[in-house]
């Protein structure tokens, strides 16, 4: 009963949220001087053309007027017509949000396995020279943000020994027989692994520049948990009873030390998944992020909106899942 | 036990030197990038473009780092790009730190509704993609240096405010500040002169991870063309200028991504050397 209520008391704040978020990117965007009507119209249109596009995008409406039917037709699923496509918002986001969903889930696994590895390798090897190269690495994995790392990626492996694509999404030579936007899913679910191979190999770099920063907090966090839990008592009972080190760690402690890791995974995701914009845009990768840029550029209001609300309703999305999630893993708040 | 409590204060200290001393001598720099600069960071000579860096067949001596394709010197470009650099992370660090630190205090000391509403906004600014967020800024704001300053301001005042305002709860409920309150000191006294002080190391150590982040927002911008104007010489506008020469001429993307990779790291180390030298248990 009480978690129902936790969750209700939530999903309460979470629409507060959402409904400010909005409000603040609709007013400040409003504030954008530059009229996106002009740009659209080649120059010589007549005064009564750019009144009559103004008043088709809403626009000579006073700014709370603007924002009542924004936010009705928001509810009823449609967030206007992007200027700069011409083309219903909606269907567009959606188009582009599993190319970054994708990016931001290989990510994630990246660093996990490579925060894992650093974790593990750090507290199989602790005390010595290995357990410093590890922190050192760490240090340098948070200092360092996407956007750096992404830039010396590029360097490295796109041109000094030019290894991986640094460049869109998938080879624009092959024919693609997609009809979901789930590219690197449907490749498998449709058995074409040379397909599912060249969408890896674009995603890599760009992932890899991701994931390096959240590996190392995962590696940090971890590391910590594990060598304060190879100091318990059962810890200490299940090596006297004869199991090898690799054994205790992965068996034992593991299992343990990994609960405060997954919270702050599931934190450390959303930012990870804002990262994308700046990241797809370094990559010309096809996704929203790239999307955002374009439309902030554009001036197009209707998309910059829609995009701003989509990542908004992810971030928190991602925060409930993560907080039910520690409250049905976690014995202590689950009985409450 | 303490002897593994000399090294880890040796490696401490050692942190903090090295950075430092980068940090030191970029801000040497910046201060007087017109006197030190070989050449004027715009001047443009096309018949020397693309000049490969002094240990490189080709390269001429009066340009030590090379040239860009426009024949502008990489080495000045830096060292005036430093100048910017820095007076974006002094100026936004500070003033971010001001606002974020101000409501973080308030919240956490006053508690009651003034702590829901700073709250509230905290978690709705989080739902935003910080470089988005910067990108949409600059865009309602124009470009140029006060608009970087303001967009980060805007952006990052979070980052404070949650870490005081978690730390200024931490500090309310510590008996000094019980006592105060027996003794019948107003509130205001309280927040200012118990309070305030004790939370100031937190708040300088953010402070300087704060200015590695402004010179990475600055970075960014300039290098989505948002920053100010295309020629000024900003690390991130030659990053950007470089990558579109970068199979011809990959000296003017490395080096001021080394000299950027570089400043930031150390003002991150910095910050966490300062945060652990505050700390009273390790030390």
């Amino acid at each position: 009963m009480k978690l129902l209520r936790a969750i209700l008391v939530r999903l309460a704040t979470m629409s507060v949220t959402l409904i400010g978020a909005a409000v603040v990117v609709f007013f400040v965007i409003r504030v954008v001087p530059g009229n996106p009507i002009a740009m659209m119209l080649p120059p010589g249109a007549s005064e009564e053309d750019i009144a009559r596009l103004t008043a088709h995008y809403g626009l000579d409406k006073t700014i709370f007027q603007q924002f009542g039917i924004w936010l009705s037709g928001v509810f009823q699923g449609d967030f206007g017509t992007s200027i700069s496509l011409r083309q219903p918002v909606m269907p567009l986001v959606l188009g582009r949000l599993p190319a970054t969903l994708e990016l931001a889930i290989f990510a994630l696994v990246i660093a996990v396995v490579i925060g894992g590895a650093l974790a593990l390798t750090g507290v199989r090897h602790r005390e010595t020279r290995t357990e410093t190269a590890v922190d050192v690495a760490n240090g340098v994995g948070l200092s360092i943000p996407d956007f750096l790392w992404a830039l010396i990626l590029i360097v490295l492996f796109g041109v000094l020994m030019p290894i991986f694509h640094i460049s869109g999404r998938i080879s624009p030579s092959l024919d693609l027989p997609f009809v979901t936007q789930f590219y690197v899913f449907e490749s498998l679910f449709r058995l074409r692994f040379d397909l599912w191979w060249d969408l890896l190999k674009h995603m890599f770099m760009p992932a890899l520049a991701l994931a390096i920063p959240l590996a190392a907090i995962i590696s940090q966090l971890l590391k910590q948990s594990l060598k304060e839990t190879m100091h318990l008592d059962y810890v200490t009972l299940s090596r006297t009873k004869g199991y090898s080190e690799n054994h205790v760690i992965l068996s034992e402690a593991l299992p343990n030390a990994v609960l405060p890791t997954l919270t702050l995974i599931g934190v450390q995701f959303t930012f990870l998944i804002g990262g994308t914009v700046i990241i797809e845009r370094l990559f010309s990768y096809e996704g929203l992020g790239n999307m955002a840029i374009d439309a902030v550029i554009n001036r197009d209001l209707p998309l910059i909106q829609g995009i701003v609300i989509v990542f908004a309703l992810l971030f928190t999305i991602i925060n409930l899942v993560v907080d039910m999630t520690y409250a049905l893993l976690n014995p202590r708040l689950r009985h409450a | 036990m303490l002897d593994g409590r000399g090294s880890i204060k040796r490696r401490l200290g050692a942190r903090l030197w090295l950075s430092g001393t980068w940090l030191g001598i970029m801000a040497l720099l910046a201060l007087f990038a017109p006197l030190i600069s070989p050449h004027d960071p715009l001047a443009q000579d096309l018949f020397a473009g693309r000049l490969p860096p002094f240990w490189l067949s080709g390269s001429d001596p009066a340009y030590l780092l090379g040239t860009d394709s426009l024949g502008r010197d990489v080495l000045s470009r830096l060292i005036h790009g430093a100048q910017i650099a820095f007076s974006v992370a002094l100026v936004a660090g500070l003033a971010t730190a001001l606002v974020g630190s101000l409501l973080g205090l308030l919240a956490g000391y006053m508690r009651g509704w003034i702590d829901i509403v700073i709250s509230r906004l905290v978690d709705i600014w989080m739902a935003f993609p910080p470089v988005l967020f910067a990108i949409l800024l600059i865009a309602v704001l124009g470009t140029g240096l006060t608009s970087i300053i303001i967009a980060i301001v805007v952006i990052d005042w979070t980052r404070f405010c949650r870490v005081v305002r978690a730390e200024a709860m931490n500090q309310s409920a510590m008996d000094y500040v019980s006592s105060a309150v027996v003794a019948g000191r107003p509130r205001r006294d309280i927040l200012w002169r118990e309070i305030l002080p004790n939370v100031l190391p937190t708040i300088v150590a953010l402070l300087t991870l704060e200015m590695g982040i402004a010179v990475i927002v600055e970075a960014i911008l300039s290098f989505v063309n948002l920053s100010i104007s295309t020629d000024a010489p900003t690390w991130g506008g030659m990053i950007a200028e470089g990558r579109t020469s970068i199979h011809q001429a990959w000296w003017v993307l490395a080096f001021p991504l080394a000299v950027l990779f570089l400043t930031v790291l150390s003002f991150s180390q910095f910050g966490e050397g300062l945060k652990d030298r505050f700390d009273p248990v390790l030390r």
